[in-house]
């Protein structure tokens, strides 16, 4: 039976991997994913989990291990952040194609320079185009969810993908929630053994990673996109056998408060939070406000998206990063490119915050607001603007 | 010793394995070197390998997809990290056979890469790989330049050769550093088995192979591999240069078996450096000073060498 405690994210979502019985972990510290691959050291070391926990010597050689491991069949987990993140940058771009289903937790912070080891989404957005299913979790329940439907998801037959679960550092990943861990027969119940379609095996022996000449190259990029296209309908499923299971529904995009606001925030992550009190504060105000919080990132949701935005007339998309130079963040160029040209398309406003750490407050998501009303009035000379920059 | 070592029987050859797990019909130039001690090697090991290997001339010449000339498992993922992939699949195998999952049988896991790979953009992922003790054997295939990518110097490159990142000029000699001593690097992490080996010693080297295989732990070894196309060496001379280098004491055969340094072959009247070096179009432009500091430095390695042989 599945248990109720107190537990940090970090570690809740470490228990979500021994539960999925993992068999490979190449990890290396980085703050703030330490505790994950601490905790799982810990299960490995004391015989609580049959794993190969593999020390390697820096994250480009943990995504390349990974690469391994997956090749020869073995269910492979690990964990990174920002530096760390990007330095496997060079190796998150195969396994996509590769078709190795990979699981990663990314706790997600700001990168250098400066350095520092607080949350924004810089760190995965710049690795955005990797072809790896993308989930965000907003708590600790969800953190622990999302981890076992990424290894559902990714080594379904019919998806084959690596798979990212996006969690805040330290405000998710080090704060201490109420989470409910599911029970080993209950997680045997909704995930079942990795079988792998083809193996690195003598026995077959089979060539992985061939040249790409140009006569073949654009279609194996094509047949990736693809099968990242259509894994959403695994990943939905994946969702509603955990809702059967379990009660708890996961969609794509979820809402709070939207069905007649004027004004929409969108927001990923734990700061979704937050957000959903500032609503509660300017509905009290009379003010037609709701939310919008993106939870698959990739393939992205869009007809969800665009059913879930609803008749609202205008968009306040918050950004956990700074596009330097570009037009506007990520997520509001993807969403600004989704409603391009739709008939009754809501006006959108990108508003850049908490970078590296900084606060998102109640009254930042307010400001956000009011701020979309004014410029739906007059239209700002820059599609975004970064909130709560001091000037001095 | 090695106990491994008590059941290996030497190649001969009379008993030569005859299948070619390599198959012909790849795409590398002729006369290549590297090609034919990977083909070797691949006799030694037989089929029940897992073969990863690093971007470069032996990936590009033997998968341009849909073909293969591969005939045992074969995985490429970049070009700095086959040690980093051979240590997730010896992972995976270790605990998927713990678990029931795949046949208890041994297979051994082999990771190949250029000099470039090796003793420049992949050392750190091939030091941390040997530390950590995975079963299983690097092989640095040394044409002693980034090949691929149109010769340009490595750290392998010997002292004075002409590449296209080390051209000789008014102001330049060809290549300004001593080639790096990635065997040595190799035994320092105290290691099992460690050897270098040349394609013109067949036998020599796939018993090297085939012992670096049967240890437990990682083994690495390094083979010297001609390549006309980044020399400018005539394709037909490549099996002559391969024996030149080591009669004159260039690169000398030895193994270092759990830190005993053995001569596999002693040069007692070594023939002169030039010999070697002559024929070659990346040494023609040496004058006979930089060939007497060749000459003088071959000298003092070979005889560091011997001594090392002589304390272990
Ligand atoms: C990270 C990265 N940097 C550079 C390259 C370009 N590159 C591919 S192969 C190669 C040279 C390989 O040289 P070596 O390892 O000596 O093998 P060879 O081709 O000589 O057999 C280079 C520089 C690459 N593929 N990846
Ligand atoms: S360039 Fe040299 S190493 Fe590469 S295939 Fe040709 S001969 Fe072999
Ligand atoms: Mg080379």
């Amino acid at each position: 039976m599945a248990k109720r405690v107190g537990i940090e994210v970090s570690i809740a979502l470490a228990e979500a991997v021994k539960l999925a019985n993992v068999d490979v972990i190449p990890a290396y510290p980085i703050t703030p994913q330490t505790h994950i691959v601490e905790h799982l050291s810990e299960v490995v070391a004391n015989g609580e989990l049959d794993a190969e926990f593999v020390l390697v010597e820096s994250e480009h050689g943990a995504m390349s291990c990974c690469c391994g491991s997956s090749a020869a069949g073995a269910r492979t987990f690990t964990s990174s952040s920002a530096q760390g993140l990007l330095l496997m940058s060079e190796i998150l771009f195969i396994p996509g194609p590769m078709r190795f289903p990979i699981v990663m937790a990314v706790v997600n912070r700001a990168l250098s320079a400066p350095i520092s080891i607080w949350n924004d989404h810089q760190d995965i957005m710049s690795q955005r185009d990797i072809g790896w299913i993308q989930t965000f979790a907003d708590t600790g329940q969800e953190a622990f969810d999302l981890m076992l439907h990424a290894f559902r998801v990714a080594e379904d037959r019919r998806v084959s993908l690596p798979m990212i679960v996006n969690i805040d550092g330290f405000t998710l990943s080090h704060v201490v929630e109420a989470v409910e861990l599911l029970s080993q027969e209950e997680v045997d119940q909704y995930l079942p053994p990795f079988k792998p379609r083809y193996r690195l095996d003598p026995r077959k022996p089979i060539t992985m990673g061939p040249v790409g000449i140009p006569e073949i190259y654009s279609e194996a990029k094509v047949a990736h996109n693809e099968a990242l296209k259509a894994s959403k309908k695994v990943i939905l499923q994946g969702w509603k056998e955990f809702a059967d299971l379990f009660g708890r529904q996961y969609n794509p995009i979820e809402t709070y408060r939207s069905e007649d606001a004027e004004v929409l925030l969108v927001t990923m992550g734990s700061i979704s939070e937050t957000a959903m009190t500032a609503i509660d504060t300017m509905r009290d105000k009379g003010q037609k406000a709701g939310l919008v919080k993106i939870r698959l990132w990739r393939p992205f949701p869009g007809p969800e998206f665009r059913k879930a935005a609803g008749k609202a007339k205008i968009l306040a998309v918050v950004d956990r990063c700074l596009a330097p130079g570009a037009i506007c963040g990520p997520v509001g160029a993807e969403l600004r490119s989704l409603f391009y040209k739709v008939p009754g398309a809501p006006k959108i406003f990108n508003f850049i915050a908490g970078l590296g750490g900084r606060d998102v407050t109640v009254g930042r998501f307010e400001e956000m607001v009011d701020k979309a009303l004014v410029f739906a009035k007059k239209r700002p000379k820059e599609l975004y603007e970064v909130i709560g920059v001091r000037e001095k | 010793m090695i106990p491994e070592f008590e059941k290996f029987k030497r190649f001969k050859a009379k008993n030569l394995p005859k299948e070619e797990l390599l198959a012909p019909g790849h795409r590398a130039c002729q006369g290549c070197g590297e090609v034919l001690a990977l083909r070797m090697a691949m006799k030694a090991l037989g089929k029940n390998v897992i073969v990863c290997m690093a971007t470069g001339c032996m990936e590009i010449i033997t998968t341009p997809y849909p073909q293969t000339a591969w005939k045992v498992p074969w995985i490429h993922i970049a070009f700095e990290n086959p040690a980093s992939v051979a240590s997730g699949i010896e992972s995976a195998m270790k605990v998927l056979r713990r678990k029931g999952k795949i046949s208890k049988k041994h297979v051994d896991i082999l990771a190949v890469g250029g000099d470039g790979a090796t003793s420049d953009i992949g050392l750190g992922w091939i030091s941390g790989a040997f530390e950590r003790g995975h079963d299983f054997t690097y092989i640095c295939l040394d044409n002693e330049a980034y090949m691929n990518t149109g010769v340009q110097r490595s750290s392998c490159t010997p002292y004075g050769a002409m590449t296209t990142t080390s051209p000789p000029g008014k102001k330049s000699f060809g290549q300004v550093t001593w080639k790096k001593n990635v065997p040595g690097i190799a035994v320092a992490h105290n290691i099992p088995y460690v050897a270098t080996a040349s394609p013109a010693y067949f036998l020599d080297l796939m018993n090297k192979v085939k012992k670096a295989a049967l240890v437990k732990g990682p083994a690495y070894i390094h083979i010297y591999s001609p390549c006309p196309t980044g020399w400018g060496s005539a394709p037909e001379r490549s099996i002559e240069f391969a024996k030149l280098v080591v009669e004159t004491r260039v690169f000398p055969l030895y193994e270092v078996i759990e830190g005993r340094y053995i001569m596999s072959r002693k040069i007692t009247k070594p023939k002169p450096v030039q010999e070697y070096l002559k024929g070659q179009r990346r040494f023609r432009h040496l004058d006979e000073e930089h060939i007497a500091y060749i000459q003088q430095r071959v000298n003092a390695d070979y005889e560091k060498l011997v001594r090392l042989s002589e304390m272990t």
